[in-house]
């Protein structure tokens, strides 16, 4: 996926300058920076989930293998399809947790016999690492679960439609430290299935997740490459600044 | 003096005791200059005295004014024209009665020579109870207002006080709408209670012929069977204006919610609104003289039998109409309390706008509709205008909209208008009816907002 010379305005304030990114298949990229400096919004491009916000306006080229996802052309739901997203707040439906991994297969009518829904709910709540502990109750609702889990069933909900990318908007930081520690193993074992982009307030989480690092200042991106050489020798000296805890 | 002046007296002499309170307490304010060395500022002071001075004059009228007829009565009858009057109390309180509202004038002429005796007695003692009761106010005003001011000391906790006054009287307030439903149901019971040691609950509640007569007909059928009237304010209020208001309203506040241009919804909305405060008349005569002449000559045009000028159909559509922006604006309320977590999931999943909002909006949502319905039930059932105007009076057990039916508001109110006596079970029927409707409204109330409530906290 490759963005180039993205701009976004809400209304007249414009929240991201010039950003160009190349986002691979096999990598975990994170967007991090200090709050407000557009890391997220960026990400909701990726999907055109800032479609839903009125005043909202992305200019620039954002592709997805070659094909440009603002085109007129661009079926929205086909798009979200390929490419999933997961949030900060774990946000299961208020269904069954079966019919929470379910939803996306039956709106893309991905499967044509319930013994093939079955198989998909089942493939994406073991990569999830899921399964094990909800298998006895599929027909419990989503909701009862706990965070960590309920954010493990958000993971399993994206990955049910297959996707080709899934986007992570900062998705530890409604969990505490033990769940945290069992969606970064999720995202190490999702790793050169899915492209993977992840959105963290959390530096230390950025570098055990990610092999790419982007950091985000004021709407522009100021530095973007290889995660270990982002934290250890960056080449700006805000990142240097921002990474050392001198700001942000 | 008559009372109101009395009483605007008090009042101005409470502002005196206001003044004094706070002057003093301003004085020793002032000579105590250490921080908490007063307790309250000097307006809580001046408020302390001026509640001495008002409460206890104002709570002695009010009982005065509950006790001094019978006192008054008294004094009357040991007067030497008293020794005239008849024996029969039915004859003795009708000539008092009159004396009485000649001697407060409210009447100019007696009837009875007798009453034109009585006057002056009257005269005498209301004169003499009212003077009293009035010096008795104006020295407690100025006993219990002095007590309070003598009681001003820098360490009064004047503002506590104030604060439990000031709660006190709010209390008194909220009672008051509790007490008087507390009220109207129990008169309801007594009332209804009458009417059941006359007919027979099994008969009211089961009987299918509504014909109500003051006296038992030949076979000891009295024609109490409330059957129909059930039937009839469900048919029309349950379910005519049910299958009217929900879907119409359910869309609009989903189209409001969710498509609408915000400024499209910012004057879409209030117009809604308005047709909330539109006076049930006006629905019933638009019900009665458009939409029942049309729905008839509908339904002859297309050969229904029975069809009738006044209909179900009509009543029940009309009401539906009254009813959307009930469940509108419930349904408007608890979509926008699902949290937008919610939908934008949904849509990050590929899912359409209306997908999103038939399968994630309306069930995480569904509670609150469904409270906002059963309010609405509950509204449509106790509804009067509209069918009194439009539904008919015939107690029809039918199924066919196009043809009369009565609700219970209906008979209640034919029940009642008129000249009534108001012990024969005919009139009595209509405190058992209001008893089922009040029960019935209750009950869906209750229910509604359990429903709602539970609802509200799953997301909060």
């Amino acid at each position: 996926m490759t963005t180039r010379n993205v701009d976004v305005f809400y209304g007249e304030k414009q929240a991201i300058k010039d950003v160009s990114i190349d986002v691979t298949m096999d990598n975990v990229t994170a967007f991090i920076g200090p709050s407000g400096c557009g890391k997220s919004t960026f990400l909701r491009c990726l999907n055109r989930m800032n479609d839903t916000i009125p005043i909202a306006r992305v200019t620039g080229d954002i592709t997805l293998e070659g094909e440009d996802i603002y085109a007129p052309k661009m079926d929205v739901v086909q798009l979200r399809a390929r490419v999933g997203m997961v949030f900060q707040k774990p946000n299961p439906f208020p269904k069954s947790i079966y019919d929470n991994i379910a939803y996306g297969p039956r709106i893309h009518g991905l499967a044509s016999s319930k013994d093939e829904l079955d198989n998909i709910v089942e493939t994406s709540l073991q990569r999830a690492g899921l399964w094990g502990e909800v298998q006895d109750r599929l027909q419990d609702s989503g909701t009862a679960l706990s965070g960590g889990q309920q954010q493990r069933l958000c993971i399993a909900r994206a990955i049910a439609v297959d996707p080709e990318v899934i986007l992570m908007d900062e998705p530890c930081s409604a969990l505490d430290p033990i769940a945290t520690a069992k969606i970064e193993e999720l995202i190490h074992e999702l790793r050169g299935k899915y492209a993977i982009v992840i959105v963290t307030h959390n530096m230390q989480q950025a570098a055990r997740v990610s092999q790419r690092t982007a950091f985000f200042h004021l709407g522009t991106l100021v530095e973007y490459g290889v995660t270990s050489d982002i934290f250890t020798n960056p080449t700006e000296e805000k990142t240097r600044d921002y990474i050392t805890g001198r700001y942000g | 003096m008559t009372g109101s002046i009395l009483f605007m007296l008090i009042i101005v002499l409470g502002g005196i005791a206001w003044f004094f309170g706070r002057v003093k307490a301003s004085r020793f304010s002032a000579d105590n200059k250490k921080r908490g060395a007063v307790h309250s500022l000097p307006n809580y002071h001046g408020w302390y005295v001026a509640l001495w001075a008002i409460g206890p004059a104002l709570l002695f009228l009010m009982i005065w004014n509950m006790a001094s007829p019978a006192l008054i009565t008294d004094a009357a009858l040991t007067s030497p024209a008293a020794e005239q009057l008849p024996r029969d109390p039915f004859a003795r309180g009708a000539i008092l009665a009159e004396a009485r509202s000649i001697a407060s004038g409210q009447q100019v002429q007696a009837f009875n020579p007798l009453s034109q005796s009585m006057v002056e007695p009257y005269r005498t003692a209301i004169s003499y109870y009212r003077t009293l009761g009035m010096v008795a106010a104006l020295l407690l005003v100025f006993a219990c207002g002095a007590f309070g001011w003598l009681r001003l000391k820098p360490e009064l906790r004047a503002r506590t006080k104030i604060e439990r006054v000031t709660m006190l009287l709010l209390l008194f307030a909220s009672l008051i709408a509790t007490i008087t439903t507390i009220g109207i149901f129990v008169s309801l019971i007594f009332e209804s209670a009458r009417f059941f040691s006359m007919v027979s609950p099994i008969d009211f509640l089961f009987g299918t012929e509504w014909n109500p007569k003051a006296v038992a007909g030949p076979r000891g059928e009295t024609g109490f069977g409330a059957i129909p009237l059930f039937w009839g304010t469900v048919f029309i209020g349950a379910i005519i204006a049910m299958i009217v208001a929900i879907p119409l309203g359910l869309m609009s506040a989903i189209y409001l919610t969710q498509y609408a241009p915000p400024n499209f919804r910012a004057w879409m909305k209030p117009i809604l609104e308005v047709l909330a405060g539109v006076p049930t008349v006006v629905y019933g005569y638009f019900a009665a003289l458009t939409v029942a002449p049309a729905l008839r000559d509908f339904a002859v045009s297309i050969g229904i039998s029975g069809a009738s000028s006044e209909s179900a159909l009509a009543a029940g559509v009309v009401m539906g109409i009254m009813i959307i922006p009930f469940v509108s604006s419930m349904a408007d309320d608890s979509i926008a309390a699902v949290p937008s977590a919610m939908r934008d999931g949904s849509l990050a999943m590929g899912a359409t706008k209306s997908e999103t909002i038939k399968k994630v909006l309306i069930p995480a949502a569904l509670p609150g509709v469904v409270g906002g319905v059963l309010l609405a039930v509950s509204r449509a059932i106790g509804e009067t205008m509209i069918v009194v105007m439009a539904a008919g009076l015939a107690a029809n057990m039918t199924a066919n909209p196009f043809s009369s039916v009565t609700t219970v508001t209906t008979q209640i109110v034919k029940l009642l208008t008129g000249d009534q006596e108001f012990d024969s079970p005919k009139t009595l029927a209509a405190f058992a009816l209001g008893l089922v409707l009040f029960i019935v409204t209750l009950l869906l109330n209750l229910i509604a907002l359990r429903v709602v409530k539970k609802y509200r906290e799953a997301y909060e």
